[in-house]
């Protein structure tokens, strides 16, 4: 502005001079006169003498393309009024972003040595309300690594967007930790575990084959977000997140009171969200399923006493497996190939479900569901037509619709082979979960699962052994007396 | 599975489960760290945040509401470059006002958030109070529709919490909302550039 205004600094009405080139508002109930009333009547002896001697001026100002723009030409003013600022706060600082970094990867190894060295339920559960605090409630549950898998997948393929790297770190720092170490962000990293760890008061075990039926669905959810994501159509992990409008402390009512009933169901079912929703879960626990280290209940052997058998809330203490007969071996092993012979059936057959579905939840691209909303009002037109947001959008856009339809069915074309790959991944779950649970696994001794532990730290107190070791109980104990489960 | 239960074994000896586990598990590692470095290479910039394009804001008026923040990250923002600074504002007054004056039923904003002020005849001052604006667009509208456009929409990263997916975009009706790169997070409105 400054450049424009400068050669004419005392130049004062040029609005005046330019009036009758500028349009004037047409189809609007003001006119420029209307709206400056009283410009004419100002107009000095001494104004018009500086409008001669700065006509040449104001005649190049007029030529310039920046000026005819608009319908009211700013002002020049007198008074020595200066233009105030547009503010612009800032974002958050970037180094913050790392200070979140650099308190993460501190979590987590806080939470490994608190697992596996230290062997502290204590500790773990200071350390699960720092980072309720932190990354929950002061950090807002963003960023997370839960939806941070999102940003990864969409990044990998849309080449528009590129993923931040405190995202790319808070997304593949707990893989990295799971591969060596176990779950240690599930113990007491996560807010979304930590605020679920810390209410469940009464801890209520669920069958087996509910537990397994249920753990399927983490799967679901893992392949559905990321694939939503990678085509660009939504976050459907941060949307249905249930505790991070809990975090803001505001948001829609559905996911606060679906958050609500996890936390209620969670005082009784250990961690419901980690156990059967949590997508970034079942990543993790295919990972620690590998892992170098592993979360052991007892701290140096097992001694059979069954002292431990109850103590998972979770579901994840396995018993120490009973010897087959060799008659039972045969049935499991025909059991175990006619479940290798099904596990193709299941990824083209809901691989089929999945391609059929995906017409309808296509329509969660905007794309699609600004085609899908021209073309129903080509089909039949609104008797009275109100422009609502979808049709003003159209129309705003400039957007051919012939182009908008043959892109939305390129993006339709896109969803079905999504929808195939989702349903043959939803198939490949359930088969390498009957595989797996057929598998014979050699036991000996009550050993948390390795995939299933999020290293709570809970069961360690009830090993006598591990009683020994702090001191709170004679080494020479032969068998743990009742009272030492206290 | 191959190699017998021993019953208090402190070192297994590498049985076949316990080499697929290592190689998985390098495997894996070795997949981490390929997909670091694809993505490393592309993390060009420090990152985005969320912001709408004056340009194609249609003021449609759901930034108010669809913010997941009680109150809206989105605030009414003015370049006093551009403004005409008119007496009668039809961004500040509403439809054929009373009178010209600052009372309360001549005020287009729902909230009282525009301040105006005179500053030389005949020019008035009209300031955002972004306390008070809620992002409604009603002045936007106002502003655009027969003024000079100088008061716009814009996501105040202040405010903002920089949500992966921001339920305004997902709703916004003229597909103003963007990812801007976190270097340049706002679309101000110029002199030049309008």
């Amino acid at each position: 502005m400054k450049e424009i205004r400068n050669p004419k600094a005392k130049g004062r009405r040029k609005s005046e001079t330019r009036r009758p080139n500028h349009p004037a508002p047409a189809k609007t109930s003001f006119s420029a006169f209307d709206l400056r009333p009283s410009f004419g009547l100002r107009i000095s002896a001494l104004g018009l003498l500086l409008l001669c001697a700065f006509a040449v001026c104001s005649f190049a100002e007029e030529a310039a393309p920046a000026a005819g723009r608009f319908r009211f030409p700013p002002p020049e003013f007198e008074s020595g009024y200066k233009l105030p600022d547009t503010t612009t706060p800032p974002a958050r600082a970037l180094v913050m972003q790392y200070v979140d970094v650099a308190v993460f990867l501190g979590a987590l190894g806080l939470a490994t040595w608190l697992t596996l060295k230290k062997r502290s339920r204590r500790g773990i559960v200071a350390l699960s309300v720092f980072s309720l605090l932190y990354f929950g409630f002061y950090r807002e549950g963003c960023i997370c690594a839960i939806g941070s898998i999102q940003n990864v997948a969409l990044a990998l393929f849309n080449s528009g967007y590129t993923v931040p790297l405190t995202a790319l770190i808070f997304c593949l720092a707990p893989i990295v930790f799971a591969l060596v170490i176990g779950r240690a962000f599930c113990a007491a990293v996560c807010p979304h575990g930590a605020i679920q760890d810390l209410v469940l008061v009464k801890p209520v075990n669920i069958p087996m084959w509910l537990e397994h039926a249920l753990g399927v669905l983490p799967f679901v959810f893992l392949g559905a977000g990321l694939l939503f994501a990678a085509t660009g159509s939504a976050f459907l992990i941060c949307r249905y997140d249930p505790f991070a409008p809990m975090f803001r402390m505001t948001g829609s009512f559905l996911m606060l009171s679906i958050g609500a009933v996890f936390l209620i169901v969670g005082m009784f079912i250990g961690r419901p969200f980690c156990r059967f929703f949590c997508p970034y879960g079942a990543l993790l626990r295919v990972a620690s399923v590998v892992a170098k280290w592993r979360v052991r209940t007892t701290p140096d052997y097992c001694t059979q006493c069954r002292l431990c058998e109850q103590s998972c809330p979770f579901g994840a203490l396995n018993e120490p497996s009973i010897p087959a007969t060799p008659v039972v071996r045969s049935d499991e092993r025909r059991r175990l190939v006619r479940l290798f012979l099904l596990t193709p059936l299941l990824v083209v057959g809901i691989g089929g479900v999945g391609s059929l579905l995906a017409g309808p939840a296509a329509k969660l691209h905007s794309t699609v569901a600004l085609a899908e909303h021209w073309l129903h009002h080509q089909k039949t037109p609104p008797e009275y037509p109100a422009m609502d947001p979808d049709l003003l959008r159209l129309k705003r856009a400039d957007k051919d619709p012939k182009q908008l339809v043959s892109e939305a069915a390129a993006m339709r074309a896109v969803f079905i082979r999504n929808g195939w790959l989702l349903g043959g991944w939803i198939g490949l779950v359930i088969g390498a979960k009957l595989i797996s649970l057929s598998l014979r696994r050699t036991r000996t001794d009550y050993e948390p699962d390795r995939g299933a532990c999020v290293g709570c730290a809970r069961c360690f107190e009830f090993c006598p052994n591990e009683l020994v070791r702090r001191g709170l109980m004679p080494a020479s104990a032969p068998a743990p007396p009742p009272a030492a489960k206290t | 599975m191959d190699t017998n239960p021993q019953p208090n074994p402190p070192k297994p000896p590498v049985s076949r489960r316990q080499f697929m586990r290592d190689g998985a598990r390098a495997t894996m590692l070795v997949g981490v760290g390929g997909l670091v470095g694809l993505l490393a290479g592309r993390h060009a910039s420090n990152g985005f945040v969320w912001q709408i394009d004056p340009a194609k804001c249609v003021r449609c008026g759901l930034c108010a509401t669809s913010c997941v923040l009680e109150q809206s990250a989105v605030k009414c923002v003015h370049t006093h470059a551009i403004c005409g600074y008119c007496r009668l504002c039809t961004a500040y007054f509403v439809p054929e006002p009373n009178a010209l004056s600052t009372a309360a039923e001549n005020q287009l904003c729902p909230t009282g958030a525009i301040k105006r002020s005179f500053i030389e005849d005949p020019y008035y001052e009209y300031t955002i109070d972004e306390k008070l604006c809620i992002g409604c667009a009603k002045c936007v509208e106002g502003c655009n529709r027969f003024g000079n456009g100088s008061l716009y929409l814009q996501v105040r990263h202040d405010r903002c919490l920089n949500c992966n997916e921001c339920s305004i975009a997902k709703v916004c009706a003229g597909d103003a909302f963007r990812r801007v790169p976190v270097d340049h997070p706002y679309m101000l409105k110029s002199t030049t550039s309008h």
